[in-house]
This record gives structure tokens, C-alpha cells and sequence, in this order.
């Protein structure tokens, strides 16, 4: 029996698979296990030059041990062969041994078939736009194998290419329908695996010396706000996450969470603004310092930390209010305080022994944090990114050998030195400072911005914040990383770029992709609804979107379909370009009865006009051919012919 | 014909030139009613010729059924012509004491009807029912006529004297009705320089052998209509029934022997698809003799099958 599928492919077919594969592959190769992708690589490779040579495709007894070892690798490197990952990877692997195994026609519709499923696993990686443009392009290239595959020898590349991309482009306004209207839902449709919110990089609960030298090298984006109003002077700009008051002689944790609620006690007027923060993994968001109470869709501990009920597995969008001048806790528990009293025992002697000397001799809180600050601006210490390696005494060492470190050392020096002369103090993790977008006006706080300070608890102000950095290098606060470290230090290009240009291009791209983010990635359940009003539409609900929906369907698909009439009716390619050579030749003087067949018109035209014999005699030729024989699509000659008329 | 490069154009080599440049030396000076003669054979119709007498008609018979190859008989109608005369008659066998059928002159590959008009109707129903079903029943028997079967049936023009004209249901059994007319003047002078053209075309070798028709018939029909040509062939069609120049219109089997008839007109000029250009040049002998004008009683002229091709544009 040999139906349709069965049949044997054609052999030129072959180029279009291969890049249907790569096209839809290829991404991938970016964040996948070396091994593998050399693997697909090099199968891709062999696939290539089996059809340039024309050999015979590997036998089945090759391909199954090539299959069974790919498997045993992916179980070997993700010990699963579920799973984002290990999924995504047993993909691209099919994929590439498919192409060794491309005989029929079947093949390759599997083929095809697998690659649009491998275009969809690109979005559990990036949802970017150059992700999203390039998807577009790898799904125009492969329905353009798909038309190749149907089409015969005589679909030509070009314009197989051009009809699959219009058929992208019949698909955009669905496609925007379908986003716009389609009743969201919070959250993903669907469960994600375990695995796919893995390898986020970000601020975390704990501190200890070098988690945030290593932030500082990232130019990735932590979050960005836009304000109401004016941004609020830069020495003002503490975005508040974990506080952290567990000291254990290296690593900073926050007290496990205590239900009393803090007390904020405003001293200037609220400022309002919307924060998109990316995905970070952690249950507490970043807030502008002090964020006010009384919000609705979340909590604020009594660290005053704002705190989500879910982790953040995804970028997302919130409304906040903060007051930058304010008293915080003026009247604090007792437990809290010996809480923030307590050191690690018999660790630190030097700098215990600074501190209570300093005790002594100051009666007023407010002086020895001064004393404090004043040991950083003055000894000789230095603001760095790469301090050297602290032992167990790590405050000691610190303080009074290798004076070089960044944030973390100060903050946590400053605490400790605060608690061992006698007042609560605690350290606080977070960003500060960040930088205006021109393009659109938001605040963009990056990684490099990550930032951790101090909180001292004085009699009468309660929480009174802190920044022992500032001391060492008052630029960090006021001009940002990059002025803060000597030219020297190791990091990101992107952040030390001072050309004007690369800065623009930079903060145009920014604004693109935050406009995306915004409005494309952002489009949830709310910002539906917000758009749906904007409509007209009273009250959005399944059913009347579901009616709403299926109406602009049905009148889009009705349109295509009378434009799609219309079209074949009006515009047979065959007879368009005929006409236009008709009209061509008109401009000869010779004009074609209705009635006339071009084989009597081309007699004629050898009688009236010599000159354009040759010229009108291919184009007849091109046409009868395209017109009238049995299996004849090619336009290209005849079009070809046509522009060769005077 | 021009010389290029494109197939179309190129007047290519037809599978029967050499027969029909055979067939041209008998009938000087009229390639192209030999050419519809065999069109009309590959497609498996019959042939109406219909002119003054001594213009070829018979000559024409002759030389075609020499060429291919067929057996012939001709059979001269006339007023007191029976049906038993064309078909057979069973006798009585007195040595075998049973019916013995002696077949008639119908039971040729080739027959030559001269002068169909002559006879009684009843005579003539014998010989289209005998084209029509390619059979003949007999005392109750039914006897297959041989294959290919081919009749040319000749006749004069109407108005003679002494003639019955055949009924419209009667002439659309004829797939094609061509006239051949005065010869032109250089034709005329070769002919009577040479004289004697029908005894040359007694001296005619066949060219094809009579059992490979099928076969060939079988590849006319095979030729490609595409779409736009069978929207075009139904335009004609449709015109014809629409035109207030004919009492009416072209009937359906009118347009599948014009689709037919121009299959084997590309055929002949050797090409694989049929052209708008076939279905006007077979259509006046398809068509004709089918059509009624609305003045006057008799077919319709040239004139008005020409205005029919210029009143319909090509689809």
C-alpha cells in the first residue's frame, strides 16, 4: 500500500528540514550542557553531509544505540528525563536523530510537527522580545518546510518563504485577539515543573562576607519603579528586604517571624509608586524605605520587610506607598532588643573590647555611632570588591588588619561594634540608590545596586538607619557603584561605559524592554480587566468574553475568508500577470479582443509588430504553460518573460 | 510558424503528420478538412460531409480508410433502399436447414454513407441507430459492429430535389459536420494537371494498422483540459443557449463533443493540453449543424458561430 505519508521524500526537501530543525534548536544551545549541544551538533553535521553526498541514511541498528546513549546522557546529567530541563534536552536530541532518519514523507511531517512543539519550549527560558521575534522567524521558516513539503518541486525558496510568512501574518491579528481577549488567569495555566524557576540570581535571606560583592557584578535588572511623582532624592533611595538580626560569627539571618505589627510614625507625606520586581524566589518584596502600612495584598513584619503569602517565581507588578522621613518603633518589645543586643561568644575580642571601651567613655548612643563612623572615614579604610579572604575571627580581622571590604564588612562591623557597646542594632539587606531611565522616566535598580546597612535602636527615634559604607566612600550612596570603586576593580562592563552613545542605546533598549514587560508580559487578570473597562466593557466576565471572543473570531476568520474569495476571484496569479502583460503591450498599441487567444494574438503582434515577437512570444509560451497543462504552477518564468516586455 | 525555443509555439511534429500529408496529396487544398476528418475519427465520432456532389466527398472516404487501414464499404443511398440492406438479412440455408445471417456493408471498420439524404427516413433511423449504439439487432439478435467503427456519411445539399433532410435529433449523432467546397485556384489547376485522384488514392498503403486506433483515441482523450479551458468550452456552451441568433441552444453532449473533438485537435498538433485555440477551430463543425438560426429554417450560417466565439471572452 503506499498512501500519501508513506511515500519516499524528496530529496531536496532535505535543506528546509535542516533548517527548520536548526532555527528551532538552536536557542538552546545557549543554555544546555555542553556535551549535548556538541552532540546535536555534530549529528546535524553528519545529517549534512550524508544528503551533500548523497549517501545512505544510517540503519535503524545504528540509530537505536545513538538514541539509547543520548537517553542514558540526559538521565546521566539532569537524573531525570522529565522535567524542564531533561525535557527540553531528550527534544533537541529527537530532534537532531530525526534528521538521520528522514526517508518519507511521515518522517518529516514528524519531524515538522515536533518543531513547533520545540518553538513553545523556548518561553520556559526567555519571554524577551528578541526570544519572541526570533520564534516568530523560526515558525515562518518552519511552515515554510511544511509548504516545501506539499508543494512539490515546484515551490521555489523564495517564494515558499514568502508565503509562510504570510501566513504569519494572517495569524497576527488571531493571535492579538486571542491575548487581548482570552479570559486570564493568575498564575500559569498549567503546572511548571519543579525545576523551571531554577537559577535566579538575586538578593537572599542571608549575608555573609562576599554574597553581595558577587551582586555586584551582575547589570541585571532587580526591579523597576515608577513614581507618581518626582524621585526622591538618591541619598533617600534604601529599598528595604531581609533584616537580618542572627549574627553566628559569619552569617547574618533574619529572627524567625514574630506576628506584632511595627509602628510607623510618618514625618513627611507618602510617595506612591508602582515597583515590578523580577523574580526573585524570596517571600519578601522590595520596598522603598519605610513602606507605610495597611496594604492590602500583603504584610509587613515587624523587621518592617513587606512579605508576600507565595514566593516570587515570576517578574510582577505592585502598587507601594513609603514615607522617607519617619520613626519607626519608638517603643520597641524588650525581647527584641536583647535580641539585637546579642553577639556570638568569645568571638571578636578586639573589636568587644573597642566597642565597651567606647562605652565607657560615651554616656550618648547618638555619640558612639559617630565614634563609629568616624573609625571608617578616618583608618585608612577602603571601599574595595575584592577583599581578602577573613578567617573566624572575621570582624577582628576586618577592623584592624586588612580594612578593605565592601558593604557587607562595614554593615556588619558597624553592628557588631554597635551591640558589643552596648545598643540594639541590626543589619538590613537591600538596594540602594538606582538610575532614571531618560527614555521612560523609571527608576531602574540593578543587581550591582544590592546594598546592606545598619539599623541602631536609640531611646526616643526608635530604628534610626545607618550606612557605615557611606562613611568609607560617600559616592557609593551618592553616585552609585561605579564612581564608588577605583577604575580598577572587575566590574561589568555595561556599568562603567560612560560613552553618551552606548549609555543611550542602552537606556532606549531598557525602555523597550520594560515597555514589554509592562504591557505584554504584564497582562494579567487586573490589567485585563483596567483594558476591558477602557472598551466599554461594563463587567468582564468569562461568559461575556467568551461571547466577545467568538464574535471577533468569527469576523476575523470571515474576513480572511472573503478577502481569500475576493482574491482568488479577482486575482488568479496566472491571469493577474497575464493582464499586466496585456497591458504592456497595449502601450505597443496592440490591444487583445477578449475573445482573441493569445496564440492569435501572438500571430498578430508577428504581423503588427515585429519587434516584439521574441519578447511577447516567451510570455505566451510562460502563460499557456502556467494556464493551461496538466501541472504547471511556475509563475517565475512567466513573470520573468513579462518583465522582459518593453 | 515561428522558430523558438518555446514548445508551444513550435509547430512540433503531430503523431499522424505523415498520414494526413498523404491524405493532402489525394484532396489538394484541404489539409484542414482532413484534419477534422481525423479529429472527428480520434475521437470516436462520425463525420457529416455535406456538399455539392464531385467536390471529393468520396475521394476524401476513400483515402482516409486506405491510410489507416481499415476495411471499407461504401453504400449508396437512394430512395428505395431498405434497412436490410444495410444491416443484413438472415436466409434460409436449405443444406443446413437453418437461418443464416449474411451480414450487411454496415459491417465495416470504415463505411461511406453516400448521400444519406436520398433515402426514406426509416433507412436512414437504421444507420444512426446502428452509429449510435455500435450494434445492429437482427431477427432478435444482437451483433456488435467491429471496432474502430467509423461512418462518413455524405450528403447533398438540402434544397435538391428529391431528398429528405435529416432531423435535428438526427444530425447531433454526427460528431462533426465539415463542407469541402470549390477548391482554390492553385489546388484546382494541380488537380486538373494530375487528374485521376481517385484512382491514386485506390493506390494509397496504409499508414497505420486499424487495430492501433483504439489506442491512439484512447491518447487523444488522455490530452489535459485545464479549469480555465473547461470554464471557457461552458461559457461557449452557455452562450449559445442564451444567443437570440439560434432557436436554441448548443445540448450537453454537444459540449462534451466539442471538448472532445479540440482533445484530439491538440493531439494532432502534438501537444499535451488543449488551448482556447482548439476549441475555436473545432467548434463551426461541432457546432453548426447542431444550431438552428432564428431567420430562415436551415443551420446555422458561419457568420453567426463566429459571432458566438466573438461574443464570448476567454475565461
Amino acid at each position: 500500500m503506499s498512501t500519501a505519508a508513506a511515500q519516499t521524500l524528496d530529496h531536496r526537501c532535505a535543506p528546509w528540514l535542516f533548517a527548520a530543525a536548526l532555527a528551532t534548536t538552536l536557542p538552546h544551545a545557549w543554555h544546555q550542557p555542553t556535551w549535548l549541544s556538541f552532540l546535536s551538533g555534530l549529528i546535524f553535521a553528519y545529517a549534512n553531509w550524508l544528503w551533500w553526498r548523497n549517501e545512505r541514511l544510517p540503519s535503524r541498528w545504528l540509530l537505536i544505540p545513538l538514541v539509547a546513549l543520548a537517553c542514558v546522557g540526559v538521565m546521566y546529567e539532569f537524573r531525570t528525563l522529565l522535567g524542564r530541563d531533561a525535557g527540553v534536552a531528550m527534544l533537541v536530541l529527537f530532534m537532531s536523530l530525526k534528521l538521520l532518519e528522514l526517508r518519507s514523507q511521515r518522517d518529516a511531517t514528524v519531524l515538522i510537527t515536533l518543531g513547533y512543539f520545540l518553538l513553545l519550549t523556548h518561553y520556559f527560558y526567555s519571554q524577551s522580545i528578541p526570544t519572541g521575534l526570533w520564534l516568530i522567524a523560526a515558525m515562518t521558516i518552519v511552515t515554510a518546510a511544511l509548504i516545501r513539503l506539499h508543494g512539490g518541486t515546484a515551490s521555489q525558496p523564495l517564494p515558499t518563504l514568502r508565503y509562510a510568512g504570510l501566513l504569519t501574518m494572517q495569524a497576527l491579528p488571531f493571535m492579538l485577539v486571542l491575548y487581548v481577549l482570552f479570559p486570564r488567569i493568575s498564575g500559569p495555566l498549567w503546572g511548571l515543573p519543579q525545576d523551571a524557576h531554577r537559577a535566579s540570581s538575586g538578593l537572599s535571606e542571608q549575608m555573609s562576607p562576599g554574597s553581595f560583592s558577587d551582586l555586584a557584578l551582575s547589570s541585571e535588572i532587580a526591579l523597576r519603579v515608577h513614581f507618581d511623582g518626582e524621585i526622591p532624592p538618591r541619598d533617600k533611595l534604601y529599598w528595604r528586604g531581609p533584616v537580618m538580626e542572627v549574627f553566628d560569627g559569619r552569617t547574618w539571618r533574619p529572627h524567625a517571624e514574630q506576628k506584632q505589627p511595627p509602628s510607623i510614625e510618618a514625618l513627611s507625606p507618602p510617595i506612591h509608586y508602582e515597583s515590578t520586581i523580577e523574580a526573585h524566589q524570596q517571600r519578601w518584596l522590595l520596598a522603598l524605605d519605610a513602606p507605610v502600612p495597611g496594604l492590602k495584598d500583603f504584610g509587613i513584619n515587624h523587621t518592617l520587610t513587606v512579605t508576600t503569602h507565595q514566593a516570587l517565581q515570576q517578574r510582577a507588578r505592585f502598587a507601594l506607598s513609603a514615607v522617607t522621613n519617619y520613626r519607626f518603633n519608638v517603643q520597641e518589645e524588650s525581647g527584641v532588643l536583647q535580641r539585637n543586643l546579642a553577639l556570638p561568644k568569645n568571638l571578636n575580642p578586639r573589636t568587644v573590647a573597642l566597642a565597651q571601651s567606647w562605652q565607657h567613655v560615651e554616656t550618648d548612643a547618638s555619640a558612639t555611632v559617630n565614634r563609629a563612623l568616624a573609625l571608617f572615614s578616618g583608618d585608612n579604610f577602603a571601599y574595595t570588591l575584592q577583599p581578602p579572604l577573613l578567617g573566624e575571627n572575621s570582624i577582628d580581622e576586618f577592623l584592624f588588619q586588612s580594612r578593605r571590604g565592601f558593604c557587607e564588612h562595614y554593615a556588619a562591623a558597624f553592628v557588631v561594634l554597635m551591640r558589643a557597646a552596648g545598643i540594639p542594632a541590626r543589619v538590613v539587606g537591600g538596594y540602594q540608590g538606582g538610575e532614571r531611565n531618560p527614555v521612560d522616566g523609571f527608576l531602574v535598580i540593578r543587581q550591582s545596586d544590592a546594598h546592606a546597612w545598619a539599623e541602631v535602636w536609640l531611646a526616643g527615634k526608635g530604628w534610626v538607619r545607618v550606612d557605615p559604607t557611606a562613611s568609607v566612600s560617600p559616592n557609593r550612596v551618592e553616585g552609585g557603584i561605579a564612581l564608588a570603586l577605583p577604575d580598577s576593580e572587575p566590574l561589568p562592563a555595561l556599568l562603567t561605559v560612560r560613552a553618551d552613545w552606548a549609555r543611550a542605546i542602552r537606556h532606549r533598549w531598557e525602555a523597550i524592554n520594560n515597555a514589554w514587560n509592562q504591557q505584554v508580559l504584564g497582562y494579567n487578570p487586573a490589567r485585563q480587566r483596567e483594558f476591558l473597562h477602557q472598551l466599554g466593557l461594563a463587567n468582564p466576565n468569562w461568559k461575556n468574553l467568551t461571547v466577545l471572543l467568538a464574535t471577533l473570531m468569527g469576523l476575523l476568520i470571515l474576513a480572511l475568508t472573503a478577502w481569500t474569495f475576493y482574491a482568488r476571484r479577482r486575482l488568479d496569479p496566472v491571469q493577474h500577470l497575464w493582464h499586466s502583460a496585456l497591458k504592456r503591450i497595449a502601450k505597443s498599441k496592440v490591444n487583445c479582443a477578449p475573445w482573441e487567444t493569445p496564440l492569435a494574438l501572438q500571430r498578430r503582434i508577428e504581423i503588427e509588430r515585429p519587434e516584439l515577437t521574441s519578447a511577447f512570444a516567451a510570455v505566451v509560451n510562460a502563460y499557456l504553460e502556467a494556464r493551461y497543462s496538466a501541472n504547471n504552477t511556475d509563475l517565475i518564468t512567466l513573470r520573468e518573460a513579462i518583465a522582459k516586455l518593453p | 510558424m515561428l522558430e523558438t525555443k518555446f514548445s508551444i509555439l513550435t509547430k512540433r511534429a503531430g503523431p499522424l503528420d505523415h498520414l494526413l500529408a498523404a491524405a493532402g496529396k489525394i484532396i489538394l487544398g484541404k489539409d484542414r478538412e482532413i484534419r477534422q476528418a481525423l479529429a472527428c475519427l480520434l475521437s470516436g465520432g462520425h463525420l457529416l460531409i455535406e456538399d455539392l456532389p464531385g467536390v471529393g466527398k468520396t475521394t476524401l472516404a476513400h483515402a482516409l480508410a486506405r491510410l489507416l487501414g481499415l476495411n471499407f464499404s461504401r453504400i449508396q443511398f437512394t430512395s428505395d433502399l431498405l434497412p436490410a440492406d444495410i444491416v443484413g438479412v438472415s436466409i434460409y440455408d436449405r443444406e443446413k436447414a437453418a437461418f443464416r445471417f449474411l451480414p450487411g456493408p454496415i459491417f465495416s471498420e470504415l463505411v461511406l454513407a453516400d448521400e444519406i439524404n436520398r433515402a426514406t427516413p426509416k433507412t436512414q433511423s437504421a444507420l444512426l441507430e446502428a452509429m449510435e449504439e455500435q450494434q445492429v439487432t437482427v431477427e432478435g439478435e444482437t451483433r456488435s459492429l467491429p471496432k474502430p467503427f467509423f461512418v462518413i456519411a455524405t450528403q447533398n445539399p438540402a434544397h435538391q430535389i428529391g431528398t429528405f433532410p435529416l432531423p435535428e435529433s438526427q444530425l447531433d449523432r454526427f460528431l462533426m459536420r465539415i463542407e469541402l467546397g470549390y477548391p482554390d485556384r492553385l489546388a484546382e489547376r494541380a488537380l486538373l494537371a494530375a487528374g485521376g485522384q481517385r484512382e491514386r488514392a485506390d493506390q494509397l498503403t496504409a499508414v497505420l494498422e486499424a487495430s492501433s486506433i483504439p489506442a491512439l483515441q484512447a491518447q487523444a482523450a488522455q490530452v489535459h483540459a485545464a479549469a480555465p479551458l473547461i470554464d471557457y468550452v461552458q461559457a461557449l456552451i452557455e452562450a449559445s443557449r442564451q444567443s437570440p441568433t439560434f432557436q436554441h441552444g448548443l445540448s450537453p453532449r454537444a459540449g462534451l463533443a466539442l471538448l472532445a473533438a479540440a482533445r484530439s485537435w491538440a493531439w494532432l498538433d502534438g501537444r499535451e493540453m488543449v488551448l482556447p485555440d482548439d476549441v475555436q477551430e473545432v467548434l463551426p463543425a461541432v457546432a453548426r449543424h447542431r444550431l438552428r438560426s432564428i431567420q430562415g429554417s436551415g443551420m446555422a450560417r458561419g457568420e453567426d458561430i463566429a459571432t458566438l466565439i466573438h461574443n464570448v471572452p476567454i475565461p
